[in-house]
């Protein structure tokens, strides 16, 4: 009896602008062909459109875990980058530690992370400075 | 409920040859080659013409309405699009294309370019009550409007609510005759003189309305000939009552250059739309008020049924140059009769199964069997891409030998299998050995 659940799994490249956004582009097709609503699809690619975006900005990269079952999409991006210094802070609207050469490219309004929990029904954020940062959003369908 | 399932575009099943052309251009992936003919899956199709203008062997076509057609009706009206002042060598004057087409018949002309001006006046009215959602896209281009009831249903609300000028020309004009000669509705014909081939199956299934208002479309590229033919032999007579507001609108961008909006984009090529589409959708899309998205390249001149190369087209369109005073004709239209009478709502193309957790088993076998498959996307299965195959073979439309490569491995495995039954021995005695000589031969046949 093969499970009700589907797991996917994508590499991000670090400070590439241009493929930021194709995990997000893919979810979003595959949740359309499994019956999701299109509110919620929504939901769960701008956050995990933003959770790239801070991937490629400020971790050089990672890696992001999609787990779908029918009752819950979880998202897991794993980094190695510097860490996030104040976890709170971050999250505030307008905080943003970007660069000024990020800020010029458009990026950096300090929106991502209160955007994914803004969208998201659950998340969690565990970072150590140096080591990388783990940071996992649930939405219930 | 509307008929959906009327679709413009159609294939010359005789003429098909089965390549891989439209299959892999075809944006929503609506096309399959099965048994070495395309076929369209209605369910996807949005009429946006692109196989028409790829297909190499004219096998791709779209239904209109023969210029005959026009006799059924005791009143006939041309609407021609604006398109149709781009089309001719000479650059004649839009006078005498108007005479031209009431040479060949119809009784009266009414310029979708006419109404073109009445939408623009309009949607400047309702962007001003602040009561859109931005960034707002037209509904103009059908294809577009389509796509967003099928794909894109959280931009649903961004549409403009308005009738396009084609319908809105059809509803002017029908009232005028009624009023000036008292005829029944029925007794009149109104026929658009169409570049596009969603325009065919708007025609017919009107999106934001319940009544057709259109009793035909005859295709520019039909109506060409007997329309230079006539404009030769004739004398203009002072038809025109357009300005270069609304002839614009013919080419990308000038939906929104007559509305004046600065913070504007105008996307043309349906891949290019889809792209704008789902970045909007996203929210990556700020500080943009209206968005003008053409499914054709350049616009409605780039249509799959126009005869003008589009960039031609573009250049002629641009070059029309008309007094500047306006023509006054005396409409004036009340915001409320172009806006949308019914709302639009998403159709959305069958999902995997009903059921989430079996759909997701679908999905978990088609990403298994496409990690399978050689990643070529070349087509040669009939479906656009590996990643299609598989889903049509978890879906029972096609199985895994359809894609050639497999085809060729299962082959190859048969015949080592074949020589090893041979090395062990099975074959003594009994003729069946497996000679490199009688391989040979049998290749040759």
């Amino acid at each position: 009896m093969p499970s009700e659940r589907l797991t996917l799994k994508y590499e991000i490249d670090g400070f590439d602008f241009s493929a930021a956004g194709s995990a997000s582009s893919d979810v979003k097709k595959i949740l359309r062909k499994i019956g999701v609503s299109p509110e919620t699809i929504r939901r769960i690619a701008i956050a995990m459109y933003e959770a790239e975006i801070n991937t490629v900005i400020h971790a050089g990269g990672g890696v992001a875990d999609v787990e779908i079952n029918p009752t819950r999409v979880k998202v897991i991006f794993t980094d190695h980058g510097p860490g996030i210094e104040d976890i709170e802070k971050a999250m505030e609207e307008g905080y943003s530690t970007a660069s000024y050469e990020i800020r010029q490219l458009g990026f950096g309004a300090g929106m991502g992370l209160s955007n994914i929990k803004k969208y998201s029904d659950n998340l969690d954020i565990k970072s150590k400075l140096g080591e990388g940062t783990v940071l996992t959003f649930i939405v219930n369908l | 409920m509307h008929d959906t399932i009327f679709h413009s575009v159609t294939l010359i099943h005789d003429k098909c040859m089965g390549c891989t052309n439209c299959l892999k251009q075809c944006p929503t992936e609506a096309i399959r080659v099965r048994d070495g003919k395309a076929k369209i899956i209605k369910e996807r199709c949005i009429d946006c013409g692109m196989c028409i203008k790829v297909c190499p062997y004219h096998a791709k076509t779209a239904i209109t309405d023969d210029l005959n057609k026009i006799k059924d009706y005791k009143y006939a009206i041309a609407l021609p699009a604006p398109t149709l002042y781009g089309q001719f060598k000479n650059n004649p004057s839009i006078d005498l294309i108007l005479t031209g087409l009431l040479e060949i018949g119809f009784d009266e002309v009414f310029e979708v370019a006419r109404a073109a001006e009445l939408v623009t006046e309009s949607a400047k009215k309702l962007l001003k009550t602040g009561q859109l959602k931005k960034p707002v896209i037209s509904s103009a281009c059908p294809v577009v409007a389509r796509l967003i009831l099928m794909r894109f249903p959280n931009l649903i609300e961004n549409a403009l609510p308005l009738l396009s000028p084609m319908e809105v020309a059809a509803k002017l004009a029908r009232e005028q005759a009624i009023k000036k000669h008292g005829l029944l509705s029925e007794e009149i014909g109104v026929f658009f003189i169409t570049p596009c081939a969603a325009k065919v199956t708007c025609a017919k299934a009107p999106i934001g309305q319940i009544d057709a208002q259109i009793d035909g479309c005859i295709s520019i590229k039909d109506i060409y000939l007997p329309l230079v033919t006539a404009m030769k032999n004739t004398k203009e007579k002072p038809l025109r009552t357009s300005s270069l507001k609304g002839i614009t609108w013919a080419k990308n961008g000038g939906e929104s250059y007559a509305l004046n909006e600065k913070r504007r984009i105008a996307v043309d090529g349906i891949h290019n739309v889809i792209k704008v589409l789902e970045e909007v959708e996203d929210d990556q899309i700020i500080d943009v008020e209206f968005i003008e998205a053409s499914s054709c390249t350049g616009g409605c001149i780039g249509g799959p049924l126009t005869v003008e190369n589009n960039f031609i087209a573009k250049t002629k369109i641009q070059c029309i140059e008309l007094p500047q005073k306006q023509i006054d004709d005396g409409i004036d239209i009340e915001l409320e009769s172009v806006k949308y009478s019914i709302p639009i709502k998403y159709q959305p193309i069958s999902n995997l199964d009903s059921d989430m957790g079996i759909a997701l088993q679908k999905m978990d076998q088609i990403k298994q069997i496409r990690s399978d498959l050689p990643g070529l996307d070349c087509g040669s299965c009939g479906a656009p891409s590996c990643l299609a195959l598989a889903e049509d073979i978890v879906r029972g439309f096609a199985n895994e030998l359809s894609c050639i490569f497999k085809l060729k491995e299962k082959i190859g495995n048969l015949a080592n299998e074949m020589v090893q039954l041979n090395q062990i021995g099975f074959g003594q005695g009994n003729q069946i050995k497996i000679k490199g000589e009688n391989n040979e031969s049998k290749r040759t046949n």
